[in-house]
């Protein structure tokens, strides 16, 4: 087992005709991601290599039986693209594309709220379950398949966490990256149960950073609801207060949302804690092993 | 976004959002022009400059005679002001605000801001205006009202009435609160703000609701559609390397440290800050170059940074995945020879295409110390600055 994608998911790409839709949707079917169909409105009945494209999702969903989504369509048509696939009801829809405006995200949000589907993203690198299915641009070659759950909110700081795991020798059950934005579809929380349930899953890191509460409000989760081990790690701790680092969400707003107080929080609540990078993998192996 | 408060106050007049009558000014002479058209006085000076905490920086006087206008501008005017949120070097006053003064009988606080735990807009407001709103949050939580609003219904009566009677206004003040709250509602989700705060929202002697204050924070990321905004960015606020880092698309922050750093991705670029600082350096900026940045920008980005003059090493820290390695490289080679490299440079790279581009900086042979991993790029660039 593994949370949200298996070798069995059967995915779309919007946005399949671009740059980065077809750079992306390639490396997927590479890494043997069941892609069955892509959509660019105007371009239907056009084929990207062998995947047939669509004008809308509906038709995509209809022709392929694609349940889940990889978003890469400009910032300016993001909320769009994710309540165009909510609609046409894909369950899994992964959004990739950064810069989409807070305030859609926050109608996207109200939108989805009735329908039975995760969003993941936006701003994010996706998900992967190693070695059966990758929705995301993340480099295939750095995961390993095994027990670990990795769920962060950056890309490539994700990317070395991983590294560092499997270099360790530890592989990965699924990893999760759930977007930098200030409003995303999946939280920290989401997975967290996820894992938790995944019998797959034994150990589980978490990669926090400034911005939101959202760290916090996890590790308050974790106390009360988790069995399984937990290193934690958040960047930012030498930011400075009132700049955006980055990512849209990543911001010290008054006292709010520092590293020292999501350090704090992990460590009242029983999170092994990691404060220096370099160090992770092997952190993660004393606790994993203990 | 940031925009200086005449800004904001006249973006609020087109909303029917009263706020005192005044403009700007940009010398004495004008200041006294506006202040003779006010009709009376006290005439307040106001410091523009994007930060807060200008009273008690001495930014902000009460003028009772002309003469007084004129001497307060000029002492103004051209002043370095330090507020606690400036930092200790201070903002230079290039502009001021005029308007006239008001009888205040209550100060109030009121802010519109997205929250992101709930995926709303959320209104705040508290009896306690003029105060440090956060302080009122934390000693005071039951002083402050929030109200959620669904963004696809918009505000509704009902929340109106929630704020106006919390914040305890007079049935005479009641109707033009409720006007005011509801075209800042919609004020903000035209603009696609991010936060507008009034501190302090008053109530004036004959009961009438005034913003004293303005601050307005627009989404960068809508301003696509609002191209009229984009007037009213002020340079003057910027670091100029920000400025042109931002030409390129590249996320840079300066900072005060001496150790310069050239990471992709934000989260991976904040803990090479902090790897940096936890190997006993300190880190001169805040460099994300992006998932996919090209060689042209990775140029650039050494170019900034290698401008900088309080930067004393380098630390590039590269894991590849969109922005493969040799492309990084590349852009690193052209920089270094353009540029000419005079300071210790440590490079870190891993993921696609990474022998590639460790061959392209061999073969270029550059001066370049490379770390194996990222533990060992700190000890090797902490070393470099000691």
């Amino acid at each position: 087992m593994s949370i949200f994608v298996s070798k069995d998911t059967r995915v779309l790409v919007q946005g399949i005709t671009g740059n980065e839709g077809s750079f992306h949707a390639r490396q997927c079917l590479a890494y043997g991601t069941r892609i069955v169909a892509g959509v660019t409105p105007g371009k239907g009945g056009q084929k990207m290599d062998e995947v047939p494209v669509f004008n809308t999702v509906q038709e995509a969903v209809k022709a392929t039986g694609a349940t889940a989504s990889l978003i890469f369509v400009p910032p300016a048509f993001g909320a769009d693209a994710i309540m165009e696939a909510a609609d046409a009801g894909v369950k899994l829809i992964v959004t990739i594309t950064e810069g989409i405006p807070i305030l859609d995200m926050v109608k996207v949000k109200k939108f989805l709220a009735p329908r039975s589907c995760r969003l993941i993203g936006p701003n994010c690198p996706g998900i992967i379950t190693p070695d059966e299915c990758k929705i995301g641009i993340m480099p295939g070659i750095i995961h390993k398949k095994g027990h670990i759950g990795v769920v962060s909110r950056s890309g490539t700081l994700t990317y070395e966490v991983v590294d560092q795991l499997t270099k360790n020798g530890m592989g990965q059950s699924t990893c999760i990256g759930i977007g930098g934005d200030p409003v995303n579809g999946t939280h920290f929380i989401d997975v967290l149960k996820a894992f938790q349930e995944d019998d797959e899953t034994q150990g589980i890191v978490m990669v926090g950073e400034i911005g939101g509460s959202a760290e916090e409000d996890a590790a308050a989760y974790i106390k009360a609801h988790l069995t399984k081990p937990v290193v934690g790690f958040i960047a930012g701790l030498t930011a400075p207060p009132g700049r955006r680092m980055g990512h849209a969400g990543a911001i010290i707003s008054g006292s709010g949302g520092t590293a020292a107080a999501k350090i704090a929080a992990f460590r009242e609540n029983g999170i092994h804690v990691c404060e220096n990078l370099g160090r992770i993998g092997r952190i993660c192996k004393d606790v994993f092993s203990g | 976004m940031k925009i200086h408060e005449y800004q904001a106050k006249e973006l609020f007049r087109a909303y029917h959002i009263p706020v005192p009558e005044g403009r700007a000014a940009f010398s004495a002479e004008e200041a006294k022009e506006i202040a003779s058209g006010l009709g009376g006085f006290p005439v307040v000076v106001k410091a523009q400059i994007h930060a807060g905490g200008r009273g008690k920086g001495g930014g902000v006087k009460l003028a009772f005679s002309m003469d007084e206008v004129e001497a307060l501008s000029k002492s103004i005017l051209g002043m370095t002001l330090v507020t606690h949120q400036t930092g200790p070097q201070g903002r230079l006053v290039k502009k001021l605000l005029i308007e006239a003064g008001q009888k205040i009988k209550k100060e109030l606080y009121l802010s519109l801001l997205v929250d992101r735990a709930t995926a709303s807009v959320v209104i705040m407001a508290s009896r306690d205006g003029g105060m440090n709103i956060e302080e009122v949050a934390e000693k005071t939580p039951e002083r402050i009202i929030k109200v959620h609003v669904d963004p696809l219904m918009g505000i509704q009566g009902y929340q109106l009435r929630q704020v106006g009677f919390g914040l305890a206004l007079p049935p005479a003040a009641m109707k033009a609160f409720s006007g005011l709250l509801s075209n800042l509602y919609a004020f903000f989700m035209a603009h696609d703000c991010s936060l507008v705060e009034i501190n302090p929202l008053i109530l004036t002697a004959d009961d009438r609701v005034l913003a004293l204050d303005a601050k307005v924070d627009f989404d960068s990321n809508a301003l696509y559609r609002h191209k009229d905004l984009l007037a009213l960015r002020d340079l003057d606020e910027e670091d100029p390397q920000e400025i042109e880092a931002s030409k390129y698309s590249l996320n840079y922050i300066n900072l005060d440290g001496n150790v310069g750093n050239i990471v992709n991705g934000a989260g991976l670029a904040m803990a090479t800050m902090d790897i940096i600082k936890n190997a006993g350096a300190s880190p001169a900026n805040f460099m994300d170059v992006g998932g996919g940045a090209s060689s042209e920008q990775v140029e650039n980005a050494f170019r900034i940074i290698l401008a900088d003059d309080k930067v004393k090493a380098i630390l590039i820290n590269i894991f590849g995945g969109i922005l493969r390695c040799d492309v990084f490289a590349r852009g690193v080679v052209e920089a270094a020879r353009k540029t000419g490299v005079n300071i210790p440079v440590v490079v870190r790279m891993e993921g696609t295409n990474v022998d590639e581009g460790k061959k392209i900086l061999k073969d270029a042979g550059l001066n370049l110390i490379s770390a194996l991993d990222i533990a060992d790029a700190a000890e090797k660039i902490a070393a470099a600055v000691r």
